[in-house]
């Protein structure tokens, strides 16, 4: 049913580490995506999903542990390190310009694209124009797909939380990713919303092909979009595999269910 | 090429093709379709249309399309969407556009009755639909769409881009250059045209067959009337299924030759509509109303000086705005000159925000405009004007002419149509633009137009002393309470309704002594009311609930009641208990029609607690609803309702 082909693995994550202090958020965790897979990461609150993909685009360095993408190390990977690696995501806590206007944030993602100087954008001439045209092209198209026209102008504070969350998405989009971290995109959203979300994300996944890694609470939604899913407990792997195997995981149904540990 | 020479040498311009092609030869590089994609307004003339027109007509063909065919489109306006009811009429075919924001079910009605063997959707949702249905559907053969996205790893053979069916039209044309020539000389003026659905207010919807020569008369009949020209721009922005648009943006934009605008989404319109700046409108009052409740919320947020300069110049237009319009000789040279400042400083800028800044001629049909709202518009200088018509007779039977507009009238008869009032109140029509028949049903034929060619509109009117035609409401509401006194519900409603707090209201009292009222309170307008007032409130329904908004509701139902009794006909009518209902009324829950005019029947049957709470004198009465969402499941809403108590007047006279 399904035409997108699941291919090698792109991004191999081995024996990370990470600890803050004494706390340890992470403890020897591997896990592996492969390209144009949708793969979930689940778990209670405080498991280390955020770390994890925190550890993912370089925001934390694991202590231990090593990265591999698509065949290179990088276990010192840094923000802009992972950006030019392909690697784009979209926060938790919505993190968006919101004074700026929808367009602005989603041209914003364009920017390790740009090859004008400052100089030449600033005065806004020549190379510096034509790029940007280009750039507000590609733009649009991402606009058009996730529905936004209606909202290209208006301050992204302005708008209600799932559409800001949309604009998060589009501005991950615009970085045109080969992978797409998603912290919770779902949270704090209605049914509506959610199956609006879902529908983008597999339209991206399916269109683009691009690599979805996503972090989410709402069971329903993981199992339905994902290919396989990994669940952290304590900052420990205690699951992996496609959604029925985890949901049949004895380790897993504890965690959730709250049984003693 | 043998496009214009084909097009002219096909005689007299008398069905929708040849004026299309026509067009193209005549006024080739003008303007004829804009769409707004990725940001950018596209623009495509005369000629590239009918190009477009001919390839996706003959790509039809090759479909297996042919005279007689029915073909349903479903979606949003879209260019393609247009030119495929060309496309079909080339080929002698009869397009039937469908309402996109049915439910599949509602669909699945007029597909079978309409004998439907081809539809043109829109995009992946509208396939969902139709593929959901299929089954129930017996004659519908192909499917095709005009957006691929979504559509890769749909395998259904049966399904088909528009993309690859013009592909293949212009290969045909090419091979068989005299086929669409000859198809478009085959077509007759007195072929049906169009179907339009009625709405189904009464009942199920019926298929209106009108032919080339009625919807040409009747757009010429516009046309001439209001001088329009191909210079015109209009955004065509509400459904196709709907007969106004029918006529606006394709009976007249192919008869005067003019620019239809398609907006980007349903969601753009605002903006659209400012960018495109149209010089003939055409919307429902609720348009006009939801435009204007946007800039008084907006006004209210704006600082003290702007506040009162607009509050200040909104005396001064409601004054001698409209005065100054129609052209009078009465208004005062302060008043002008006043008025001139305003314009500058108010209405100019205010106009230009709502887009309405070049606009010639505005319409506004289909419901009961309120007389505020409407002299809002004509003050500030909009020419706002009120026309009367229904599907069967194209949308055109009365028109208001320029320097003669009543609020409370919707005009003169137009040009080469009669209309007279029946014994009973009955509005009735004769002329051209009547519907040719039902589809296959010729016993409401045979109803609706009498022997003498008269259509029986079902709507009650009378005429005023200046031969202008003023609508009560649908004759068959039109009912008498228990001591005699005449009930007619939709006035009374419509004078609710002009309350920018109250979105709907349904009115009971035929056959009972007292008049009781369901009201739904408008979320923007309230919630704005509340939000000002620090008052919490998690939905629709905890907000209708609040003691608060009760009052404020109570105090707009009394000031109904007001005006009622200064009208000795009317007087009887006054409200006196009502309730605010728990959910919104609402199409998908059948409540409404897709046009949003109120299922009295349905309502009725429905809500029965809630009627007999109000008239057996209870004070609250508990109720559980099923409600649809849009994604077709369902849901429970329930609530305890407050039953009010209003206050009523005594009848005024009026003095002579």
């Amino acid at each position: 049913m399904n035409g997108r082909k699941i291919g090698e693995v792109i991004l191999d994550l081995k024996n990370i580490s990470l600890s803050f202090g004494g706390v340890k958020a992470l403890t020897d965790i591997s896990f592996d995506v492969r390209e144009h897979e949708i793969r979930a990461i689940i778990g209670p609150n405080g498991a280390g999903k955020s770390s994890m993909l925190n550890v993912i685009n370089g925001v934390y360095r694991p202590q231990q542990g090593d990265i591999i993408l698509r065949g290179e190390h990088h276990a010192n990977m840094d923000s802009y390190g992972a950006a030019k690696a392909g690697l784009a995501r979209t926060f938790q806590n919505i993190a968006l310009f919101k004074g700026m206007s929808v367009l602005d944030n989603i041209m914003t993602g364009r920017n390790l694209k740009m090859k004008a100087n400052m100089l030449q954008q600033a005065i806004w001439f020549g190379a510096a124009q034509r790029e940007e045209l280009e750039h507000r092209a590609k733009v649009e198209e991402i606009i058009d797909f996730l529905e936004i026209q209606h909202i290209r102008k208006t301050p992204v504070g302005r708008l209600p939380y799932g559409l800001q969350k949309r604009v998060d998405l589009a501005r991950a989009l615009a970085m045109e990713p080969q992978i797409l971290l998603l912290d919770e995109p779902m949270a704090g959203m209605n049914v509506e919303e959610k199956q609006d979300m879902c529908r983008f994300i597999l339209d991206v996944n399916d269109q683009f092909g691009t690599t979805v890694v996503l972090i989410e609470h709402d069971m329903g939604v993981v199992m339905d979009i994902s290919d396989r899913v990994v669940v952290l407990d304590y900052g420990k792997k205690i699951g992996d595999g496609t959604p029925d195997e985890v949901r049949a995981n004895p380790d897993v149904i504890s965690a959730y269910l709250g049984a003693s540990h | 090429m043998s496009v214009s020479q084909s097009g002219r040498a096909s005689g007299p311009l008398d069905t929708f093709p040849r004026l299309l092609l026509n067009h193209a030869a005549t006024r080739g590089d003008r303007p004829a379709t804009r769409e707004k994609y990725l940001g950018i307004w596209q623009t495509w003339n005369w000629s590239q249309v009918a190009e477009e027109v001919r390839a996706m007509a003959c790509g039809l063909a090759e479909l297996g399309f042919k005279r007689g065919d029915n073909l349903a489109l479903i979606g949003d306006n879209r260019p393609r969407l247009y030119w495929a009811m060309c496309a079909a009429q080339m080929l002698g075919g009869v397009p039937v556009p469908l309402y996109q924001d049915a439910v599949a079910t509602e669909m699945a009605f007029v597909l079978t009755d309409g004998e439907i063997r081809f539809a043109i959707v829109e995009d992946q949702e509208q396939v969902d639909k139709m593929l959901e249905i299929k089954d129930q559907c017996p004659s519908l053969q192909h499917i095709l769409y005009d957006d691929p996205r979504g559509m890769r790893h749909y395998t259904q053979t049966y399904l088909q881009g528009l993309d690859e069916v013009i592909a293949m039209g212009k290969v045909h044309d090419r091979n068989q250059p005299d086929f669409i020539v000859g198809e478009i000389a085959n077509g007759r003026p007195e072929d049906v045209a169009v179907m339009l659905y009625t709405s189904g207010t009464t009942g199920k919807p019926k298929g209106v067959c009108q032919t080339h020569e009625t919807f040409i008369a009747a757009a010429q009949s516009g046309v001439g009337f209001d001088h329009l020209t191909d210079q015109e721009d209009i955004l065509s922005y509400l459904p196709m299924a709907w007969v106004g648009d029918h006529l606006f943006s394709y009976a007249q934009a192919l008869v005067a030759g003019f620019t239809i605008n398609c907006p980007e989404s349903g969601d753009t319109v605002m903006t659209d509509l400012r960018e495109i700046g149209p010089t003939y409108y055409f919307a429902p009052p609720r348009v006009f109303e939801n435009l204007l409740t946007t800039v008084m919320i907006r006004m209210e947020d704006a600082g003290a000086l702007k506040r009162n300069m607009f509050h200040y110049f909104m005396a001064v237009a409601k004054r001698c705005g409209s005065d100054i319009l129609d052209g009078k000789s009465t208004v005062s040279s302060t008043d002008r000159l006043l008025y001139a400042l305003g314009n500058l400083m108010i209405y100019g800028p205010l106009r230009n925000v709502l887009g309405m800044s070049r606009i010639r001629v505005a319409y506004t049909a289909g419901a009961a405009i309120g007389p505020d709202l409407f002299r809002f518009y004509r003050s500030i200088g909009v020419n706002l004007k009120q026309l009367y018509g229904a599907t069967e007779t194209c949308a055109a039977v009365c028109l208001q002419p320029d320097r003669e507009i009543k609020f409370d009238s919707v005009g003169k008869p137009a040009p080469g149509v009669e209309v007279k009032i029946a014994d009973n109140g009955e509005v009735l029509v004769r002329g051209k633009l009547l519907l040719k028949e039902y589809y296959k049903r010729p016993k409401d034929t045979a109803e609706a137009i009498d022997a003498e060619g008269w259509f029986h509109t079902g709507d009650a009117g009378f005429f005023d002393e200046d031969g202008h035609l003023k609508i009560i409401d649908r004759a068959k509401d039109v009912g008498k309470l228990s001591n005699g006194a005449i009930f007619a519900p939709n006035y009374i409603e419509n004078k609710l309704k002009f309350f920018p707090h109250i979105k709907e209201a349904v009115c009971f009292g035929h056959d009972r002594d007292m008049v009781c009222a369901f009201i739904n309170i408008d979320m923007g307008a309230v919630g704005n009311w509340a939000e000002r007032r620090g008052l919490p409130y998690s939905g629709y329904t905890d907000l209708a609930g609040k003691k608060e908004v009760l009052d404020l509701v109570r105090e707009c139902v009394e000031q109904v009641n007001a005006e009622l009794s200064h009208d000795a006909m009317v007087a009887e009518t006054q409200i006196h208990r009502f309730l605010v209902l728990h959910k919104e009324l609402d199409p998908d829950d059948d409540e409404l029609t897709r046009t949003r005019k109120v299922r009295r029947g349905f309502i009725s049957e429905k809500y029965n607690v809630l009627i007999d709470a109000l008239y057996s004198g209870k004070t609250s009465q508990f109720i559980e609803t099923q409600v649809k969402f849009e994604d077709g499941r369902t849901g429970k809403v329930a609530a305890d309702l407050a039953i009010l108590e209003v206050k009523t007047y005594p009848t005024m006279k009026k003095a002579a």
